[in-house]
């Protein structure tokens, strides 16, 4: 599905209830049935953390996790978030001074420049490697086909995600 | 790798970042991420025609939409700018540009020129209203192509009665080019298109304007690489004392160019917040971006090579069509000047002549991208010594070697009139050469030929020099830019021994934190932890001219350098007094002074910075605490250099260009970081193939944009690339004290040519002597199939 931002359509003023879990915490908020859920989650929720980088689905920047599963949140709308559990980028880390695997390894292999892709790299590489452990670096380009970098060439993201799979890398 | 007299160990680590945490935790705040309570929204209603009289803008229904405050169109807005939209670089003295303000009256001149705009509550009624905003064009016709428009078959701006906005010679000799080539045995003349490119950094653009309406100031966030610049041309394009204008560049997600420009949104927003009294904030779709924010390139070069018996270069003679698009932007004009002195690249030449003419054409305004000239003008030469090379009858690797500015020829004076401050550039091509295995590929291309196979391999070289380090201020001044070129920077040892330094380069990814912190913590003989680097706010840095050019490290670490030194020189002075001795018996290393031949006199640095802010037992005279600052003019420009090889395979059967392996020896001079060196290189590579595969901005004939999205604009994905092999060879600079040259835009400048030159190897057996960028698969399908019915 395509959503341009001023072209969605919904019924105006009229308010939806939806509950949501994100990074363990549970919301109970009034949506627009039109709103788009990374509309939600950056400025209801206030995790500003998920990026938008585009308007028709195509750059990844907004990866979340849904039920474990990443998604692109800029092409869902809120209300088909009611009754989910979401993981962003601020629930990945375990604490305040501690990364994640994969932050971790994103930061060893330098698989981050601007930093914009990078929390929706991440959510989509911790997806990657859910469903495939130890990918190739082929398996590894092709699962984040859906995920655009304009800094790093992909060379050391793919390298970051390898690394986080426990696979050796050259330096 | 690094110079021990030089540097001290830290400098030429592969430390990771310090920008790294809060970037990979959502932390980081980028502009669109600013919570600013009561802000109000701005949406543009852009021309959808890319010529057109604007009749009559009806704004009732809008006006009435819920939510919305104003909607105001470029007629009851025109006396909210004292000056139009800057020009920094008028680059001759009859130059002419059309009038340009931030919303359009009377005729709007691209699709995507702002004709009105809402002001609402939310973004989402800011956008509802701005479809009821009615607005009655008059389309004209357009003009779209650069080599249409130099005719003035139609003139865009009639009050200007031409589509030609300059013309810029670079002939220092003109005789000497003329009997160049006519005594030339061997000539090429070649022409090449470079498309025009959306530069796409992931970030949109945004912007904030926050007034305070009692006290007069107005500080506005922006997504953008220059902060210093912005807030000058803030003031004068909006009537603003400027001492109460801060900026401030929160995160940056990448520029690449885009973000080096002052734009209507950003001179709307401050505008209407200070009408207002209220916030005023934007942020760009990804679509809408494709035609709010500058394109890049754009340009037909036509450059003819004369050559001896020897394929020995005599003259290079280059004339380009430079296409503005609709107005000049910031730097529009000037930037196709910055490759107009290395058309011959970094060969040896006698003769040289290079013009340059600037065109409107009904697209959006061209300006800076990653290389900014450089690109352009390495493909230009890159891919002419390819033709020679065939003309010649020798290999790609031999026309090189035979041209080469030799070693012992640096420092050189080039025909153009620079000084290439050192370089050593065979030694390149060999890495290079070594790296990708060439010998095997060409064994293997061979094979697949003898084969008749369907997917046929190709190799292509490119050796480049670029010009980096913008600027020194005079030369500047000799090209008519309006700025200056130096870079600021503020050491301060706090009490406690840890460092600020402040510095006016404003990164946007490029790890300046880092980098800087590594330059200080080395000279200072401290942990680079204990250095925080502070930037891209004009209130904490006041002085700086911001990042672009690759001018970062070798102009702000410079400046950087040099305040540390000054630092250190006080606390010499400082501990001199201290350990009551003189202060050139002093030696400092590892972060304490010492007396020579007295080695249980000393004092750490920790004691000099106490001291100094104590002030208790200072010497008289001297102004207590660390901090010194140093503004760095550089006296040449740097000049990097590489090799790289792209090595793809066409299908001749589809047409499909797969890009299968590429080497890069990139030579940047001492590496302050090589982590975030090979970074840069990787990102710059992928760039440059970009251009020459998948990526344009194509318009139709009407001068509608076709690929707006980042679902038709081919920013190249994860799948699209191999893995890069990258060595390094190290020519330090003369012209700074770490011998530094710059890598941002490296990648970006050597890899178009290598893609384009491999592409056309492997069709080379169909006769097949040229392929425009980008080698789309329809494109090189067609080439082949015509060689086919041909042959």
């Amino acid at each position: 599905m395509t959503v341009v931002l001023g072209r969605t359509r919904g019924e105006r003023g009229d308010s939806v209830e939806i509950t949501v879990t994100v990074n363990g915490s549970t919301y109970t908020r009034d949506v627009e049935p039109r709103r788009l859920l990374v509309h939600f989650i950056r400025e209801d929720l206030g995790l500003t953390g998920t990026n938008i980088g585009c308007d028709t689905s195509s750059c990844g920047a907004c990866t979340v996790l849904m039920n474990g599963e990443s998604v692109k949140s800029c092409t869902m709308l809120a209300v088909q978030a009611d009754g989910e559990e979401l993981t962003t980028i601020e629930g990945l880390a375990p604490g305040p001074d501690e990364l994640h695997p994969m932050q971790q390894a994103f930061q060893e292999q330098h698989g981050l420049q601007c930093g914009y892709c990078t929390p929706g790299m991440v959510m989509a590489s911790v997806s990657l490697l859910a469903e495939n452990p130890e990918p190739t670096e082929a398996e590894v380009r092709e699962g984040l086909e859906g995920n655009l970098c304009r800094c790093t060439g992909y060379h050391n993201i793919v390298k970051s995600v390898l690394a986080a799979s426990g696979q050796n890398v050259e330096s | 790798m690094t110079d021990t007299e030089t540097f001290h160990g830290i400098v030429g680590q592969r430390r990771l970042r310090k920008e790294d945490p809060a970037l990979l935790t959502g932390e980081a705040r980028f502009v669109d991420d600013l919570d600013v309570p009561g802000a109000l929204w701005m949406t543009a209603i852009r021309s959808p025609h890319a010529r057109a009289r604007i009749v009559s803008i009806d704004t009732s229904e809008a006006l009435a939409h819920p939510g919305v405050s104003a909607v105001h169109t470029g007629d009851d807005l025109a006396d909210m700018w004292a000056a139009p939209m800057p020009l920094a670089w008028p680059v001759t003295e009859d130059m002419v540009a059309p009038e340009h303000f931030p919303v359009a009256r009377g005729q709007a001149n691209y699709v995507g020129d702002i004709v009105a705009l809402v002001v609402a509550g939310s973004r989402y009624a800011a956008v509802d209203a701005a479809e009821k905003v009615v607005v009655e064009y008059e389309p004209l016709e357009a003009v779209v192509d650069v080599e249409d428009a130099i005719t003035d078959r139609v003139v865009i701006h009639e009050a200007l009665g031409t589509n030609k906005s300059y013309t810029w010679p670079l002939v220092p000799d003109p005789d000497a080019v003329d009997s160049a080539f006519a005594s030339a045995a061997h000539t090429v003349s070649e022409r090449y298109v470079q498309q025009r490119l959306i530069p796409s950094p992931m970030e949109p653009r945004g912007v904030v304007a926050v007034p305070s309406p009692h006290s007069g100031e107005i500080t506005l966030y922006s997504s953008t690489q220059i902060p210093h610049i912005l807030k000058v041309m803030i003031g004068i394009t909006l009537g603003i004392p400027e001492h109460k204008i801060r900026i401030i560049a929160p995160s940056v997600g990448g520029g690449f160019g885009a973000k080096l420009n002052v734009y209507a949104e950003e001179l709307i927003c401050t505008a209407l917040a200070r009408h207002t009294g209220t916030a005023v904030r934007w942020t760009e779709n990804r679509s809408e971006g494709a035609v709010s924010t500058i394109h890049g390139r754009g340009q037909v070069q036509h450059i003819e090579l004369a050559a001896d018996e020897n394929g020995r270069l005599l003259a290079v003679r280059v004339d380009i069509l430079a296409d503005m698009g609709g107005y000049h932007q910031l730097l529009t004009p000037g930037v196709p000047l910055l490759g107009g002195f290395l058309y011959h690249g970094v060969y040896d030449v006698g003769a040289y002549a290079f013009t340059c003419t600037g065109v409107f054409t009904n697209k959006p305004p061209t300006d800076a991208y990653r290389g900014a000239g450089r690109p352009e003008a390495t493909y230009a030469i890159e891919r002419a010594m390819d033709a020679l090379a065939a003309e010649v009858g020798v290999s790609p690797v031999e026309i090189r070697r035979r041209n080469y500015i030799k070693a012992e020829q640096f420092p050189y004076e080039s025909p153009a009139g620079l000084v290439f401050d050192s370089g050593n550039y065979e030694p390149s091509l060999d890495a290079a050469l070594e790296l990708i295995g060439y010998d095997d590929l060409r064994a293997e291309q061979q094979r697949r030929r003898d084969e008749g196979a369907t997917r046929q391999l190709g190799i292509g070289i490119s050796t480049y020099v670029e010009m980096c380090g913008l600027a020194p201020s005079r030369v500047l001044a000799s090209l008519n830019y309006s700025a200056g070129g130096w870079e600021s920077a503020t050491v301060r040892i706090l009490p406690t021994c840890r460092v600020e330094v402040i510095t006016g380069t404003t990164p946007h990814g490029q790890g300046h934190e880092t980098s800087w912190s590594m330059i200080v913590a080395d000279k200072l003989g401290i942990d680079p932890d204990d250095v925080e680097v502070l930037h891209s706010d004009t209130a904490i840095s006041p002085l700086g001219l911001d990042t672009y050019g690759s001018r970062s490290l070798a102009v702000g670490g410079t400046a950087v350098w040099y305040a540390t030194e000054k630092v250190i020189a006080k606390a010499r002075t400082i501990a001199a007094h201290q350990l009551e001795a003189a202060e050139e018996d002093l030696e400092f290393s590892e972060g304490v002074f010492r007396v020579r031949g007295t080695p249980s006199k000393e004092m750490p640095l920790a004691g000099v910075a106490f001291e100094a802010f104590t002030a208790h037992n200072l010497p008289d005279g001297l102004e207590p605490n660390l901090e010194a600052q140093v503004t760095w003019d550089p006296p040449n420009f740097t000049f990097p250099f590489g090799t790289h090889v792209a090595v793809v395979e066409v299908d001749t059967e589809t047409g499909e260009v797969t890009l299968v392996d590429y080497a890069a020896v990139d030579d940047c001079g001492n590496q302050i970081n090589p982590l975030i060196v090979e970074g840069q290189v990787h990102g710059g590579i992928l760039q440059g193939v970009a251009q020459a595969l998948w990526e344009e901005a194509a318009y139709d004939a009407d001068g509608q944009p076709r690929n707006v999205s980042l679902g038709d604009y081919l920013v190249p994905s994860p799948t699209e690339a191999p893995s890069f092999k990258l060595g390094s060879t190290v020519t330090p600079s003369p012209t700074n004290p770490m011998g530094v040259k710059g890598v941002g835009e490296a990648g970006t400048i050597g890899s178009a040519p290598a893609a384009i030159n491999a592409v056309v190897d492997a069709l080379s057996p169909y006769g097949i002597t040229d392929v425009e960028m980008p080698a789309s698969p329809q494109r090189v399908w067609s080439l082949i199939e015509a060689a086919r019915a041909g042959g």
